[in-house]
């Protein structure tokens, strides 16, 4: 390879690919050694990946993932770690169920007043944790994590016997969510380009959401003043305070950010899967953007590849299952792999750039002199 | 004599410049060799080379007339090279011992020998004459301290060669000659010492060898005896040796910046500023002359507003800014030139376009309503560029890819263009090279004449003399005594500084 642009792009792709290519090796190991063949347990993945069926299910699961890791991701932007995303959109989740099973509006009204009111609670209970740091110094992790817990533990496990719906369903959860509170889904967008869906699948309407909160966070973080603000504060706190930034508001305005976003996560679920709050609401989304926002670098392209990667492993446990070929525990290993290889990959690729930079400097300067 | 160290056609290249082209240097063993260059010549980069933190593209190391592989500075290290680099990389939060052991922890029965360790650290403390409080926080410390620290844990780890990169850059002249006596006792006592230094007449005094480099090659090496410092900075940037010298007076009767009975209290509520009153008028300069750590970086952190006063006012312009916060303080005009540009001056890793925009980021040309302008901060950082020759292969690279100086040039560029009403200038020209100080001085003194208020602080007694109009001397957090810097010499500036000048008085 010649051409230093050809170089250059194949650098900035060698990382996520040398990362998955080490997966893979880790994964097939862990196969053999538990007794599977892992051809074929990659043969049934992709085969099912290939389905229209199952892209629909990869996009529904990487919507929520993205909307997790961009959630995580405002707040690394700035050094801040915030674990919250768990109880945040949890509790989100459950007031916006509990306020859109309640109420009757226009669809789109109604819709609106949901995602405001999941957006304005993550937004509190994060904001919380804002607070106590910027007023009291107590560091946002373990706030956060204690968050998590009064979340799930103490309100949520309070408030739902009390809110409950009593139709006599035996998994007790909020009053479902009445037609005008439901996104639309996508399957008719979809049919224009490919055949019926069908069995009872849908695309989520959410997942215009999730493209949107990516472009207003690539807008924000890399186009705005406040997004400038944002990364100085990050690079190097002291430096941006003698710029006048101050550090308190920064702090408290990326937790707050940080959990509005996070209020979102859990919207696939209500909006446009269960319609309401319940026992088995999905649980773990919080987590898995901050592995999904580390793999993407918290570059708003990077999270979208990454998410839909966690989406396509976490939907080949169906069928893994299945077929037998090999247990679904792989996809929880292939996603750790993929993230501990993510990291050292990352760093190899970035001084393998460096001299590649230097090289192609040197190769011009040597050509202008002579 | 034999050579303790060697080095042969080193070159090493960066995207977009050569630093070293094929530079050669030999240093005898027990000499003090000084090397010296404009900034951006490639000195750093040669050290850092010789302490084995980068390795050259092209070249040869000789360590005793053998010729060695440097891998990583432990390698150095065992060769006994030691380096104490431009900017101090010590730990905050950790005692002075801790730092002076980080890395080569001595071990005993699976534990760290703090015992063992302080008896050593102390033993090596003495016999060289550098006193240190094993057990100070170096948080704690002043600069002149914390250089001695950085030296501590060279010679700790038995160095016979010690690389140290701007060591005086930092420090006032006592604490100068103090540093060069140590370096004297270290080379009575067998060591051998590479230095860079900007400041010619310092070279002169101590080097036993001068090597300049320019642009890369090395050009020249000199013994102090045959050149003058004119000589020197001519072979180092061409040009003549400039000297700071006021223009016509340019004070005027309105009052910039207004301080009224000051009083800023350290953690333990002792005074660090003391009851400080001044004023800075436009067209004015004035300069504030101390030793280090008599309460000038908590004086100047209340004005910028980085740090909370106890009582008193501030003015700005007839506002009062007492309790306004630094983005308010920098929008009413305030630029400031920090004392350590790494600290507060840089986002090391982001494009130079993006450190430009701090401080100024609310405003043309680097916003447009609540959007950051790309294209204005990039236009913007090409003029500073070209106005204050900031050496830079283009404006994307990183902060940190540029040499400590032009990273000073571009803080000065930045501050300078914003069309400040007052400027706070700490050490403005540290880490400069002569060429570049004296268009520094020439840029402030420019500004000046258009009714810039500037308050100057510098441990470089001949530039607070040559840019103030009046200078004012900071002992123990009050102001001891206001000079005429048309009429005061460096050496009772001194006096002043220390103490010794006012006791006279007094007595
Ligand atoms: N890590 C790096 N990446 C890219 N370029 C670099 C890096 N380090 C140094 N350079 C470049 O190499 C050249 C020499 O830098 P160096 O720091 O050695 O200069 P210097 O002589 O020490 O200057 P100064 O007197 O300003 O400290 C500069 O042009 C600088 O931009
Ligand atoms: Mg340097």
């Amino acid at each position: 390879m010649n051409n230093p642009t050809l170089r250059r792009i194949a650098l900035a792709l060698a990382a996520p690919a040398l990362a998955v290519i080490v997966a893979v090796v880790v994964s097939s190991i862990v196969l053999i050694i538990s007794g599977s063949n892992p051809i074929d347990a990659y043969h049934d993945m992709f085969t099912n990946a290939l389905k229209l069926e199952t892209s629909i299910d990869i996009l529904n699961r990487a919507t929520p993932f993205y909307i997790s890791g961009v959630a995580a991701a405002i707040g690394f932007r700035m050094n801040l770690f915030n674990i919250g995303v768990e109880g945040q959109y949890l509790l989100a989740a459950f007031f916006a169920s509990v306020v859109g099973g309640a109420v009757n509006l226009p669809p789109v009204l109604h819709v609106t007043l949901v995602l405001l009111v999941a957006m304005a609670v993550g937004a509190s209970w994060s904001g919380l944790a804002g607070v106590l740091k910027v007023t009291r110094g107590v560091n946002e992790v373990i706030s956060t994590i204690m968050l998590n817990f009064i979340a799930t533990g103490g309100i949520i496990a309070g408030l739902i016997v009390v809110w409950q719906d009593n139709t006599g369903q035996v998994n007790s959860g909020t009053t479902p969510l009445p037609k005008s509170g439901r996104m639309p889904d996508l399957n008719s967008w979809v049919e224009v380009f490919t055949r019926d869906i069908g069995k009872g699948r849908h695309l989520t309407g959410v997942l215009l959401l999730a493209i949107a909160v990516g472009v207003a966070y690539h807008l924000f973080i890399n186009r705005s003043r406040m997004g400038y603000e944002f990364r100085a504060s990050g690079y190097n706190p002291f430096a941006a305070r003698a710029g006048g930034i101050a550090p308190k508001k920064m702090v408290l305005s990326a937790m707050v950010l940080s959990g509005a976003i996070a209020g979102l996560v859990g919207m696939v679920e209500v909006l446009s899967d269960n319609y309401r709050y319940d026992q088995s609401f999905v649980r773990g989304l919080g987590f898995q953007g901050i592995a999904v926002a580390l793999l993407g670098r918290n570059k708003p392209a990077g999270i979208a590849v990454a998410a839909l990667l966690f989406g396509f492993l976490d939907a080949s446990r169906g069928p893994l299952q299945a077929s037998g070929s090999a247990s679904t525990e792989i996809v929880v290993i292939m996603q750790a792999t993929i993230l501990l290889a993510a990291v050292v990959a990352y760093e190899v690729v970035s001084r393998a750039r460096q001299k590649n930079e230097a090289s192609t400097a040197a190769a011009l300067l040597a050509g202008s002199q002579s | 004599m034999a050579n303790a160290i060697e080095l042969i056609g080193i070159t090493k290249r960066f995207p977009g410049v050569i630093a070293n082209d094929n530079v050669n240097l030999a240093v005898e063993k027990g000499e003090i060799h000084a090397v010296c260059g404009e900034n951006g010549a490639g000195k750093s980069t040669l050290m850092k080379i010789l302490y084995g933190m980068q390795p050259p593209d092209e070249g040869r190391i000789l360590v005793n007339d053998e010729v060695v592989t440097l891998a990583s500075p432990s390698d150095a290290i065992d060769l006994g090279i030691g380096m104490v680099h431009q900017h101090f990389m010590l730990a905050d939060q950790l005692t002075v011992m801790e730092n002076v052991i980080l890395g080569s922890e001595p071990m005993k029965h699976g534990l760290i020998d703090f015992d063992g360790a302080r008896t050593h650290l102390k033993a090596v403390a003495e016999s060289y004459g550098l006193s240190i409080d094993p057990d100070d926080l170096v948080e704690s410390l002043e600069v002149g301290e914390r250089q001695r620290v950085e030296i501590i844990k060279v010679l700790y780890r038995g160095a016979e060669v010690l690389i140290l990169d701007e060591p005086t850059a930092v420090l006032v002249p006592q604490e100068v000659e103090e540093l060069f006596n140590n370096m004297r006792d270290l080379k009575a006592g067998g060591a051998s010492i590479i230095f860079i230094d900007h400041k010619l007449d310092e070279v002169l005094e101590i080097a036993d060898t001068i090597t300049v480099i320019r642009q890369g090659p090395t050009v020249a090496t000199v013994k102090p005896g045959d050149v003058t410092a004119h000589e020197l900075a001519e072979l180092m940037v061409g040009s003549e040796l400039p000297s700071p010298q006021t223009t016509a007076s340019t004070v005027t009767d309105e009052v910039t910046l207004e301080v009224e009975d000051l009083t800023v209290l350290d953690v333990d509520d002792r005074a660090v500023v003391d009851y400080v009153s001044l004023k800075v008028r436009r067209g004015e300069i004035l300069g504030i002359a101390g030793v280090e750590g008599n309460g000038q970086t908590e004086l100047i952190n209340a004005i910028t507003g980085t740090e909370p006063q106890a009582s008193g006012t501030l003015t700005l312009l007839g506002v009062d800014i007492t309790h306004a916060d630094v983005g308010t303080r920098r929008e009413a005009g305030l630029a400031y030139v920090p004392m350590d540009r790494h600290q507060e001056g840089l986002l090391l890793e982001a494009p130079l376009w993006e450190n430009t925009a701090l401080g100024h980021h609310t405003r043309p040309p680097f916003a447009k309503g609540i959007w950051f302008d790309r294209d204005g901060a990039r236009q913007r950082t090409e003029e500073i560029r070209r106005d204050f020759d900031v050496r830079t292969p283009n404006v994307e690279v990183p902060a940190h890819a540029l040499s400590g100086g032009n990273q000073q040039k571009l803080i000065i560029g930045k501050e300078m263009s914003s069309d400040p009403k007052l400027l706070i200038a700490a050490h403005p020209t540290r880490g400069i090279d002569v060429g570049a100080q004296a268009a520094v001085w020439q840029d402030i003194r420019d500004a000046r004449a258009k009714g810039l208020a500037t308050l100057l602080i510098s441990a470089d007694l001949d530039e607070l003399i040559g840019l103030s109009d009046t200078i004012v001397v900071m002992l123990r957090g009050r102001l001891v005594a206001t000079l005429d810097p048309a009429t005061i010499t460096p050496r009772d500036l001194g006096a002043y500084m220390t103490g010794v000048a006012v006791a006279q008085e007094a007595s």
